[in-house]
């Protein structure tokens, strides 16, 4: 009896224990089987992303300028490669570390299961690690942009960030383009996050499509070497220099000082990452008379015959001395561009009035962006006529009182390049003809052009900007920099701008050399020789006839461009 | 003696060891998947299975006069050799259980799985069935001296489950309810002291088991883990081989303590009821065996044996579902290990002396 209900106890204890047990097993198995699954394939299944390869960017002539190459990453799970005392110095010497400076390293990370021990190492190396078979060690494929030209197109390539998306200049303008669509799949991975097996794609990779630029590599190099070494000469604190074809629209060299090495951004200012040949504005000095006297000849006030007494060096307008550097009298047009005088620019502005100028500036693109899509573009300065003083008309017809960009101002002398067709800036080559828009007549451009040929010969402010063998035309500028508001009298930014060849021009440059401090600062001393070095090599480069071998009548040519005024002097 | 069969004349039950025998042959095959598909693993406890039966065949041969006789010293040995441990034993993972004996490493707790039950039915079956309150103080007293020394160790699991061994004796020898009411309350009294002594680690388990979420990366990860390998195993399973929750790694001690979750995974609910149906076969078995014997040292060592078999079960897979802390029990005879396995089955060997010794007897 005693013994028997001490067995039924048993017994229902028993019972009862294995009951609850049971019911716990249905409980996880059957009632929250779908949930507890759900949870367990939170944790082992992942939809990664394929990383696309990116998009190579090439010069016009097919050169690579921006490459991804794949590289590697190692990375480790530190408890796991701690276990494996023995393999530490193998690995160490792999990885280019002491192995107590290693070992300390994964000691410190032990509480996490994931930790970087080099990024982007060569396929070599990687290949080398992966037969070493560590374990812990694991690698991770990945794609390092590369640029073959270094701090030669720094400025216009730009850069990507570690994701591999764009940064800054053409990389990030075009990054859509290059970027291409990443792959997703579905992947089965291990509680230490490696990919297990592959379930299923859920979307294929895409490869970004390759970039081709408008830059002629070569022209490129020449540009940034004749820059630097002027920079470096004048003692200059930057530069930049733009070079379009004024046939199409294209920007074939574009470079800006100071430059960096975009492969090895380790220890870089973020002020030398600016393209400064868009994003810097500058006023743009006597390089804006030939606009000047432009519009001086559409205003039909003015032609070429017309002559402005500069006499005697100076005048002034309410209180303020506008000056030429020597009093050069009596001055028909093509002479003030010549001598540069700012007494004879400010007087045909002031006889044609502001809105003429104002349209001639804003017609070029002045005060706007140029739309080319250069991140950070900046559209410069110009403040509307209708506020401007006498004073302010007159400064703005020899540059001052107005701010552009270095493209801009060569996009405006590339629209006289282009008997007066305004085209748009393009950093992609252009295939086939490209419209412009018509901004100034072309028989003024003609008369303009004499003008600015004047300047490189004899006698002119930019001779120093001459060709051998071609006719150049262009304008030399140096501003007074202004620095917290006030003209400072001895800090300048020296400019020349042109063309050529003249009798068809193709080409159109401005060079821009900020604050030289090496005694010289002229626009014709500082910048027209880098102007002469860059332009006499890119002609060569693109192989242009030469239109001005000895022997030419050049003064027939000039009686020919005189004819083709009449039409505008009526 | 002609007319005995084979299994008579070695001592042993066969349906026990047919139920023992399918139960390490399902862990085998559970254990290729759980340790990853490594044979070396299989191998390894494939021949400490094979020691282990070959203990079981040896102690079956002793007749149950004998162990009685034994039964003092081997408890008096075990206690000073836990004694010895607390001094001298080495540490492994952060607990000081094994005693380098120089040829084997060797755990006296283990020993005490089997001294405990023995020593407390010779001791009471000594004297007067059922125990008076003298003798029941006597038995809890002396029960508890090897749990607080293992507990010290710490090793939570092992001390549990020594307890339950001797007072699974004491109640089977059928101490009034009386007596057994005034345990419980002295056990719930205690339990604020047993509190107290217990390490910071096993408060932690104990908080973690109360609720797991409260530290889903930290000790409340394997038992989550745990419940989601379970739970999707589903009513069939995901098969053999094919668990991913468990083979992806994020199940942890998956060859050892939780071995049952990534079973449940691959083999669903009815792998379960196939598992629970020869551990009820094998405890059915056992207790027909312990309660059949005529002796009461017998009965009352048998009864002890089976019922820490079962609790052992109880506390392994409540343990990995969640129900119970986590303290350390592998699931018997299908965890990787040889250590439970061996005084497992040396504990078997010890039944079947039992019933076929009396047979003996009797004939």
């Amino acid at each position: 009896m005693h013994k028997q209900g001490r067995r039924r106890f048993l017994t229902a204890c028993f019972s009862i224990v294995t009951i609850l047990l049971l019911w716990r097993v249905i409980d996880l198995q059957v009632l929250n089987n779908e949930t507890l699954k759900l949870h367990g394939e939170e944790r082992s299944v992942r939809v990664v992303t394929i990383p696309a390869h990116r998009g190579a960017i090439v010069d016009r002539n097919h050169e690579p300028l921006a490459i991804s190459t794949p590289v590697a990453s190692v990375w480790a799970v530190p408890r796991e490669a701690l276990a494996a005392e023995a393999h530490l110095p193998k690995l160490a010497a792999m990885l280019g570390q002491e192995t107590p400076a290693l070992r300390q390293l994964l000691k410190e990370r032990t509480s996490r299961d994931f930790m970087y021990l080099k990024r982007q190492i060569s396929p070599q190396e990687a290949e080398k690690i992966r037969s070493a078979g560590v374990p812990g060690v694991y690698l991770q494929q990945e794609y390092k942009r590369y640029y073959p030209a270094a701090d030669v197109t720094a400025h216009i390539i730009g850069f990507t960030t570690v994701d591999d998306t764009g940064q800054e200049g053409l990389e990030l303008a075009y990054d859509d383009w290059l970027s291409g669509t990443p792959g997703q799949k579905r992947v089965l991975q291990d509680a230490r996050g490696r990919v297990v097996a592959d379930i299923e794609s859920i979307q294929t990779v895409q490869s970004g499509k390759e970039l081709v630029l408008s830059i002629d590599q070569r022209i490129q190099y020449l540009a940034h070497r004749e820059l630097k070494r002027a920079i470096s000469e004048h003692q200059a604190s930057s530069g930049s220099l733009v070079m379009l074809d004024s046939t199409t629209g294209e920007v074939l060299a574009m470079v800006g000082q100071p430059a960096y090495n975009p492969n090895d951004r380790n220890d870089l200012k973020s002020e030398y990452y600016r393209n400064r040949a868009v994003t810097d504005v500058f006023e743009p000095g006597s390089t804006m008379k030939p606009f000047t006297v432009a519009a001086a000849l559409m205003s039909g006030v003015f032609t070429t015959e017309s002559i402005v007494e500069t006499g005697p060096g100076y005048f002034y307008i309410n209180g303020h001395k506008i000056e030429d550097i020597h009093n050069y009298g009596r001055l028909d047009l093509l002479n003030i561009i010549r001598k540069s005088s700012n007494v004879g620019a400010s007087k045909l502005a002031l006889a044609m009035g502001p809105e003429l100028l104002w349209n001639m500036c804003t017609s070029l693109g002045f005060g706007q962006n140029t739309m080319s899509g250069f991140p950070g573009e900046s559209p410069g300065l110009i403040n509307n006529y209708r506020n401007w003083s006498e004073l302010e008309l007159a400064t703005v017809a020899f540059g001052h009182g107005l701010a552009v960009t270095n493209l801009q101002l060569a996009q405006a002398y590339a629209t006289l390049a282009a008997d007066g067709l305004l085209r748009p800036i393009s950093f992609v080559k252009v295939e086939g003809p490209v419209d412009g828009q018509q901004v100034i007549p072309a028989d003024v451009v003609g008369l303009v052009k004499v003008m600015l040929e004047s300047v490189t010969n004899d006698g002119g402010t930019g001779q120093l900007a001459a060709v051998k063998g071609y006719r150049v035309g262009g304008k030399t500028g140096t501003a007074r920099k202004l620095i917290a508001g006030d003209y400072v009298r001895n800090r300048h930014v020296s400019l020349f701008a042109g063309i050529a060849p003249l009798s068809n021009p193709r080409l159109a440059m401005v060079v821009t050399i900020d604050d030289p401090r090496g005694g010289a600062y002229y626009g014709g001393e500082v910048a027209a020789p880098v102007f002469a070095n860059v332009m006499k090599g890119a002609l060569r480069i693109l192989d242009i006839m030469p239109d001005n071998l000895p022997g030419e009548d050049s003064a027939a040519i000039m009686a020919q461009s005189a004819a083709a005024m009449e039409p505008a002097a009526q | 003696m002609g007319n005995q069969s084979l299994p008579q004349r070695m001592h042993i039950d066969l349906p026990l060891i047919l139920g023992l025998l399918a139960l390490c042959s399902l862990g085998l095959v559970i254990l290729y998947s759980a340790s990853g598909m490594d044979r070396d693993v299989v191998f390894n406890q494939g021949g400490k299975i094979a020691l282990a039966f070959g203990l079981m065949l040896l102690f079956a041969q002793i007749p149950p006069a004998q162990l009685a006789r034994w039964s003092l010293w081997v408890y008096l040995a075990g206690v000073v050799l836990l004694v010895a441990v607390l001094i001298a034993g080495d540490v492994s993972k952060g607990a000081r259980r094994w005693l380098d004996l120089g040829i084997v490493r060797f755990q006296p707790s283990e020993l005490m799985k089997l001294a405990v039950p023995m020593f407390a039915a010779w001791y009471i079956s000594e004297r007067s069935i059922p125990p008076g309150i003298a003798s029941t103080v006597a038995v809890c007293a002396l029960v508890l001296v090897p749990v607080l020394l293992i507990g010290k160790q710490p090793d939570l699991g092992t001390a549990l489950l020594v307890g339950v061994a001797g007072f699974t004796v004491l109640f089977v020898a059928g101490i009034s309810w009386r007596l057994l009411g005034g345990l419980a309350l002295g056990a719930a009294l205690s339990s604020p002291v047993v509190w107290y002594f217990m390490n910071d680690y096993q408060h932690k388990r104990v908080f973690t088991f109360l609720d797991p979420e409260q530290d889903p990366l930290g000790a409340g990860y394997h038992i989550i883990q745990s419940m989601i390998a379970i739970g999707s195993g589903g009513l069939y399973g995901k098969g053999w081989l094919n668990g991913t929750q468990s083979h992806l790694e994020f199940l942890p001690e998956r060859s050892t303590d939780f071995i049952f979750s990534v079973y449940c995974e691959e083999f669903g609910f009815m792998g379960v009821l196939l598992l629970c149906g020869l551990y009820l076969f094998v405890i059915g078995r056992g207790l027909y065996l312990a309660l059949n014997a005529q002796e009461a040292y017998g009965r009352l060592l048998g009864a002890g044996l089976v019922l820490t078999f079962f609790v052992y079960i109880f506390v392994n897979m409540g343990m990995v579902m969640g129900q119970l802390p986590v303290v350390g029990v592998p699931l018997p005879l299908i965890s990787q290990g040889g250590t439970a396995l061996v005084t497992l089955m040396t504990g078997f060997g010890m039944l079947m002396s039992i019933h076929s010794h009396r047979r003996l007897l009797s004939g």
